[in-house]
């Protein structure tokens, strides 16, 4: 039992910091970021290809790093610090994931090589309008004529959509055939994009007769292998509010310091201090979910990592209202700008969690399992 | 990172398991899993089982019956005590006098004190608050004046936990009322059969008596029962209280006791909304269990973590949160509470009442949730 990173951990963490701090350590230059298309920083993206960042999750056979749970969690952390918009999260570790998970050989070696290389960007299509965090593709329906398929439907928000090259959808399959996964290129479907709460990309996709090719083998209900890959996602999605949450107390205790009112600096106010110490509570215990369910991963059964999503689901949530909250709260006026990093971080947390699936969806999920147990055990 | 045990970790964990529930009555361990009261004989016995070998102050120095074991190991034992049902060790004597002893004390008062401190030959109490020293606990103004070789001492202590069963109690006095209030403070060891002690029940909003006034008067006290330095008592009392709140969060029975009441009132479960916070208590106690994993895993060097504050407050607020899920399960049997066993209504039932009363206590006592956040807020955030 270990909770602390090894050398090399460190060492990653350290260099990806040092990259992202000359990006964005100033809010001044996100904000320029997602102001302009396509809403992140291509070059920044190139460096993070070339530090290996990109293809960590990636078998070496693939064009990538191979690397384990521990390591893309120490990016998404640093992404989260920061509020990097960049499609890590969406298109690395969501896409990406499909594609490793359910690609054929050659597929892997072609798309992940070229992702891992900052060549392709890629984005996952799985959610309908007004659906609600299931792996069960409605929106978009596949048709199969010899073998030639072709996908139609909406899918909606296609988070890191507007940018991408490359789209990765789940389509529901002929036949009430379960759920297939398809490339489509960007250029051949109609796309809106937008901003999404924090500002970063999505896209609503309209499918109409568009050219697909599936992944892996045509025709075979995949629904599992994207249910898992959206638990994947979940715990990176941790991951990186974990590390917006650092800095949101990091930021607020350094706000407390220093802002005078009433002649004195506010943290002589212990109304004020106390909700701090709570916010430090709350940030605590989110880390050391976060670092379980992603330790969880590396066990390698899907349904240990089903549950480890909801729980972390659940307990980063509530964590993230109650830091993010707080952060505005604390820093008063200034917290509601955008041009300060504090209440950005907090539409950002919002984001992730409405993306990713929110704390009533985990908790009614783990509600529906309290008597597979008697104790739940962390080890 | 890596989140399963080692071999060693785990075949030490399994070897106190299996210690734990087999070795202690059952009949003591049921008390406990019911939320029955222990008497102090099942106290006494089970920590004399535990320290024949060598489980009850593993934490102490070797050469005083202690183990030289990780950090993990302790919690691991800690919370497999709690999981059986096993009554932990009387705190005052395996976590706050005996290391105080073992730490500060002179070589004939540890060969005097420890060992029958170990074994429970000797109940301590706590005899530090004071009815105006209470979370400011250096306010205190018990006295003790040098008469020759003796101290004398006049004052009076309360919410003495226990201390209708206390052999000795271990004391803060004013011995310097003329300098800072916390540099003219010492710690003395009284026995409490000498004449001038004077215990008094205090009766608690669950109809219990655990806690009782202490009153001195003309208390003579030999002089070689000071602990530590004369007007050191201040270092001592952060020394130990520093120690208290480490394993102050009991997540093993707590856990258990959520376990047991979806057990008992298992036809509830089928209610969604019971379900939702049972499954809620379930999640906030993993977090606050893998925290209580990371910080054994940072200690280094005995000192308490800081962020064992953290495991205090949530700790503690937990236990009240699933007390009070007893409590709702049970609805109106809980008002039998005081009913008596010819009671219709169920036991467990019965007992949710007093017993979300009586824990009411916990984020007041071992320094309260209030102090803890001010620790979190000045020595961690520094605010
Ligand atoms: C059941 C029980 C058993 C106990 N057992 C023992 C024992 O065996 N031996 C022993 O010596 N003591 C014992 N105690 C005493 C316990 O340590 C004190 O009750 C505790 O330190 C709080 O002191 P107080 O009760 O005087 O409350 P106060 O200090 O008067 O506090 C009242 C309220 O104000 C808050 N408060 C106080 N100061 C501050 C501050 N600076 N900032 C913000 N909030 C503040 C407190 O948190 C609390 O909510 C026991 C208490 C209980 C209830």
């Amino acid at each position: 039992m270990d909770f602390t990173y090894d050398d090399e951990q460190l060492a990653l963490r350290d260099a990806v910091r040092g990259l992202l701090a000359t990006a964005y350590a100033d809010h001044e230059a996100r904000r320029r970021a997602v102001a302009e298309d396509p809403g992140f920083d291509r070059a920044l993206w190139g460096r993070l290809a070339e530090m290996g960042v990109l293809g960590l999750p990636f078998s070496e056979d693939d064009g990538g790093v191979g690397a384990g749970p521990v390591e893309i969690g120490v990016v998404c952390r640093e992404l989260g610090r920061v509020l990097a918009p960049e499609p890590y999260l969406s298109g690395v570790v969501h896409a990406g994931g499909l594609v490793a998970a359910v690609g054929s050989p050659e597929q892997k070696a072609d798309l992940l090589g070229r992702l891992s290389a900052g060549e392709l960007v890629l984005a996952a299509a799985d959610a309908s309008p007004g659906a609600r965090w299931t792996s069960r593709a409605d929106g978009v329906r596949a048709t199969v004529s010899g073998d030639v398929w072709t996908l139609d439907g909406v899918a909606d928000p296609v988070m890191g959509g507007e940018g991408a090259d490359v789209l990765v959808v789940t389509a529901a399959l002929p036949d009430d055939g379960g759920t297939g996964v398809f490339i489509v290129d960007a250029g051949a479907v109609t796309r809106t994009g937008y901003a999404a709460a924090d500002l970063t990309r999505a896209a609503s996709i309209t499918f109409d007769g568009s050219a697909a090719t599936p992944l892996g083998e045509p025709g075979r209900d995949l629904s599992p292998s994207v249910a898992t890959i959206s638990d994947l996602t979940r715990i990176m999605g941790a991951n990186q509010a974990l590390g917006v949450m650092q800095s949101q107390v990091r930021a607020t205790t350094d706000y407390l310091r220093s802002r005078r009112q009433f002649g004195v600096t506010l943290n002589t106010f212990q109304a004020l201090t106390f909700r701090a110490a709570d916010m430090y509570v709350s940030l605590e215990l989110a880390h050391s979910m976060v670092d379980w369910a992603t330790m969880t991963i590396a066990g390698g059964d899907p349904d240990a990592v089903a549950v480890a999503a909801d729980r972390v689901g659940l307990h980063v949530s509530r964590a993230a209202r109650h830091i993010g909250q707080e952060a505005i709260q604390l820093h008063g006026g200034i917290g509601m700008t955008a041009e300060y990093a504090v209440g950005v971080g907090t539409a950002h947390l919002t984001v992730l969690e409405q993306w990713l699936g929110n704390h009533t969806h985990h908790l009614s999920r783990l509600a529906g399992r309290v008597d597979d147990h008697e104790l739940v055990e962390a080890v | 990172m890596q989140l399963e045990l080692s071999p060693t970790d785990a075949e030490f964990r399994d070897r106190m398991r299996e210690f734990f529930t087999t070795k202690v009555p059952q009949e003591i361990r049921d008390t406990v899993l019911e939320g029955r009261h222990l008497t102090r004989d099942q106290i006494v016995e089970t920590q004399q089982v535990l320290n024949a070998e060598g489980l009850a102050v593993p934490h102490w120095p070797v050469e005083w019956g202690g183990q030289d074991w990780t950090d993990l190991q302790r919690h691991l034992w800690h919370e497999e005590m709690q999981r059986a049902g096993v009554p932990i060790p009387l705190a005052f004597n395996a976590s706050m006098i005996g290391p105080v002893i073992a730490h500060f004390g002179t070589e004939e008062q540890k060969q005097r004190f420890l060992p029958p401190t170990a074994n429970l030959d000797i109940w301590w109490s706590q005899g530090f608050s004071e009815p105006d020293a209470g979370s400011d606990l250096a306010s205190l103004r018990t006295t003790a004046v040098r008469d020759g070789d003796d101290w004398v001492v006049n004052g009076q202590k309360t919410w003495t936990t226990l201390g209708q069963f206390g052999d000795w109690i271990f004391t803060l006095v004013r011995t310097d009322p003329e300098v800072k209030k916390q540099a003219g403070i010492s710690m003395l060891l009284i026995d409490m059969t000498t004449p001038g002690v004077e215990v008094r029940p205090i009766e608690l909003i669950d109809g219990g008596h655990e806690v009782n006034e202490v009153w001195f008067t003309d208390v003579r006290v030999p002089g070689d029962l000071l602990v530590g330095d004369l007007n050191g008592g201040w270092t001592i009392a952060k020394f130990l209280l520093g120690n208290e709140r480490v394993g102050v969060a009991p997540v093993g029975a707590t856990k258990r006791a959520l376990a047991t009441l979806k057990a008992t009132a298992a036809d509830q479960l089928r209610d969604p909304l019971v379900r939702a916070r049972v499954a809620d208590l379930e999640n906030e106690l993993l977090a606050l269990e893998l925290t209580a994993l990371r910080v054994v895993a940072h200690s280094a060097g005995g000192e308490p973590h800081p962020a064992s504050s953290v495991l205090k407050l949530r700790g503690t607020e937990l236990q009240q949160a699933v007390s009070e899920l007893a409590l709702d399960l049970a609805g109106p049997a809980s008002l039998a509470a005081r009913a008596g066993e010819d009671s219709p209504q169920e036991g467990w039932a019965r007992r949710t009442a007093p017993t979300y009363l009586n824990l009411r206590k916990a984020s007041i006592y071992g320094g309260s949730n209030e102090i803890q956040r001010q620790i979190i807020s000045r020595t961690i955030l520094g605010l």
